[in-house]
């Protein structure tokens, strides 16, 4: 088990958006966690990561208890997170923005560029152009790839297909699965439900920020429940 | 002529005090009002170290950088780091540094006086340049300043600490989540933004009288400049500042010098109306 969240309480200053949420990931899994808007997704991988305090609950990573600890310290502890917008450095090069995400390493980085390279080619060809004059694709790529230059054990995207077009979106998703065969755990939040489910071994359903349903990623997408969740019956 | 070389040489000195106002507005996300007196600052404590101490002014500059750099380093230490940490506003922030201005020029003018001085350096005649004239020490005040400028581009393209300081300024979210330590970044982002503006602010001195207001006054054009510039784009400000100097210095060909202040506000008004994002997008 890489990550087990229970009984999560969280959300804003005077406003709770989970209300007791469970989960976990096993080693080696993709999970998806999916639900309509305002339902929590984005709000739990954020207490996951430590942009939120959790008002109760229990987030344990690796088998520690990292409940209420500072982003900057989780990373450290072999967690990635690609946020849902500004998930780069527009000024940057290409090249800079995942030496940025290499910044606490004192070592030889070389082997990880080798690697996000490997995955995302485009981003080598590109790597003395600025990310901001990217397109939208490529720029969630550098994002992906920003986090993988501390080779995470676990992986946190938030909405990784939103706003590209249907061939990119395919693409991301089975660089998904690339960098989980090559050891990376993925948690992914989805709007795009269908797509994400697909690539993923588990998935959990959250309604109004409880969870709703829990599955494997074909039984839910056979849920009649979740179905009229998504097609609004 | 004339008028090109004085604005390049006030023009090199906007640039180079408004590189840290530019770069700390975008980090932190506030509007440093007491950036100039930190400018004034400097030249007083060059004064003090010249006139006073009787060294010779390559030593002034070097102690004046350093005792500026310094008080920046407590400010953010008292001031700054704490309200961060207690999430204070955009609009709290401001009113403190126009507090902390008002401190700063009220401090300088119980001790030196509200008098204009200036140091003590042999006056030298000007060397005729293309039927113009430009003393020795314009010409000081234009190499030091794109030295100083060279060295900054340096440290933001070559050095890790100088990129982690332009990611800052693009995201401090982001930077945070790839791990930074961020509040380390920030105040090596004082310490160059106030190096600079303090190299700026002695240089300024060179051309101009001592007095309590100079730095406040030098706020509006380097405002201009950020603004021109695009905030937080160091090369931008650079080349807003030069506009900045040259257009108020011709201007006093056809209106009278008194103006010369209003030209930075005009162009930093047309901007904001047209393209509030800055004209010098491209040059990063």
């Amino acid at each position: 088990m890489i990550l087990e969240v229970e009984g999560v309480v969280s959300g804003y200053t005077d406003l709770d958006i989970l209300n007791s949420v469970s989960m976990c990931i096993r080693t080696g899994e993709i999970v998806s966690i999916i639900g309509p808007n305002g339902s929590g997704k984005s709000t739990l991988m954020k207490t996951v990561f430590g942009l939120l305090r959790p008002r109760s609950g229990k987030i344990i990573f690796k088998g520690e208890d990292i409940t209420g600890i500072a982003p900057d310290t989780i990373v450290k502890k072999g967690m990635g997170y690609v946020p849902q917008d500004k998930e780069f450095f527009p000024s940057l090069t290409v090249l800079e923005n995942l030496e940025m995400g290499a910044f606490i390493r004192n070592d030889d980085i070389s082997g990880s560029l080798e690697w996000v390279y490997r995955i995302f080619p485009v981003l080598e060809e590109k790597s003395q152009i600025r990310a901001g004059s990217l397109s939208g694709g490529e720029q969630r790529m550098v994002g992906i790839g920003r986090a993988l230059m501390l080779s995470p054990d676990l992986l946190l995207l938030d909405e990784p297909s939103a706003g590209l077009a249907p061939l990119m979106r395919d693409m991301m998703f089975e660089k998904l699965i690339e960098i989980n065969d090559a050891g990376t755990s993925i948690a992914i939040v989805e709007q795009n439900a269908v797509r994400s489910l697909a690539i993923s071994d588990r998935g959990y359903v959250l309604e109004t920020g409880r969870n709703r349903f829990e599955g494997r990623g074909a039984d839910i997408l056979g849920n009649e429940d979740v179905l009229r969740l998504y097609l609004g019956g | 002529m004339q008028l090109i070389i004085n604005g390049l040489v006030i023009g090199s000195i906007i640039a180079l005090t408004a590189i840290g106002l530019s770069m700390i507005y975008k980090t932190l996300n506030f509007v440093n009002f007491a950036h100039g007196d930190f400018v004034a600052f400097a030249a007083y404590i060059a004064l003090l170290t010249n006139v006073a101490l009787g060294m010779n002014l390559a030593v002034a500059f070097a102690v004046a950088i350093l005792a500026t750099v310094a008080l920046g380093v407590v400010v953010e230490k008292l001031v700054w780091m704490p309200m961060r940490r207690k999430n204070a506003t955009q609009t709290t922030l401001i009113i403190i540094s126009i507090g902390l201005a008002l401190v700063l020029r009220n401090i300088l003018i119980f001790v030196w006086g509200g008098d204009t001085q200036s140091y003590n350096i042999p006056v030298r005649r000007g060397f005729d340049f293309f039927g113009a004239v430009i003393t020795p020490n314009q010409i000081l005040v234009i190499v030091t300043a794109f030295f100083l400028m060279f060295l900054l581009h340096h440290l933001l393209s070559r050095t890790k600490i100088g990129k982690a300081m332009r990611a800052l300024s693009d995201n401090v979210d982001l930077a945070r989540i790839s791990g930074i330590d961020t509040d380390r970044v920030i105040l090596r982002t004082w310490v160059i933004g106030l190096g600079l503006a303090a190299a700026g602010g002695v240089l300024y001195g060179l051309v101009t009288a001592i007095r309590p207001s100079m730095g406040w006054f030098l706020l509006l054009p380097m405002f201009a400049a950020v603004i021109l510039g695009g905030i937080g784009n160091p090369y931008g400000t650079i080349a807003g500042g030069m506009v900045i100097g040259l257009s108020q210095e011709l201007s006093t060909a056809v209106l009278p010098t008194e103006y010369k202040f209003a030209v930075s506000f005009i162009v930093m008004t047309i901007v904001l109306l047209i393209k509030p994002e800055g004209i010098f997008g491209w040059v990063r």
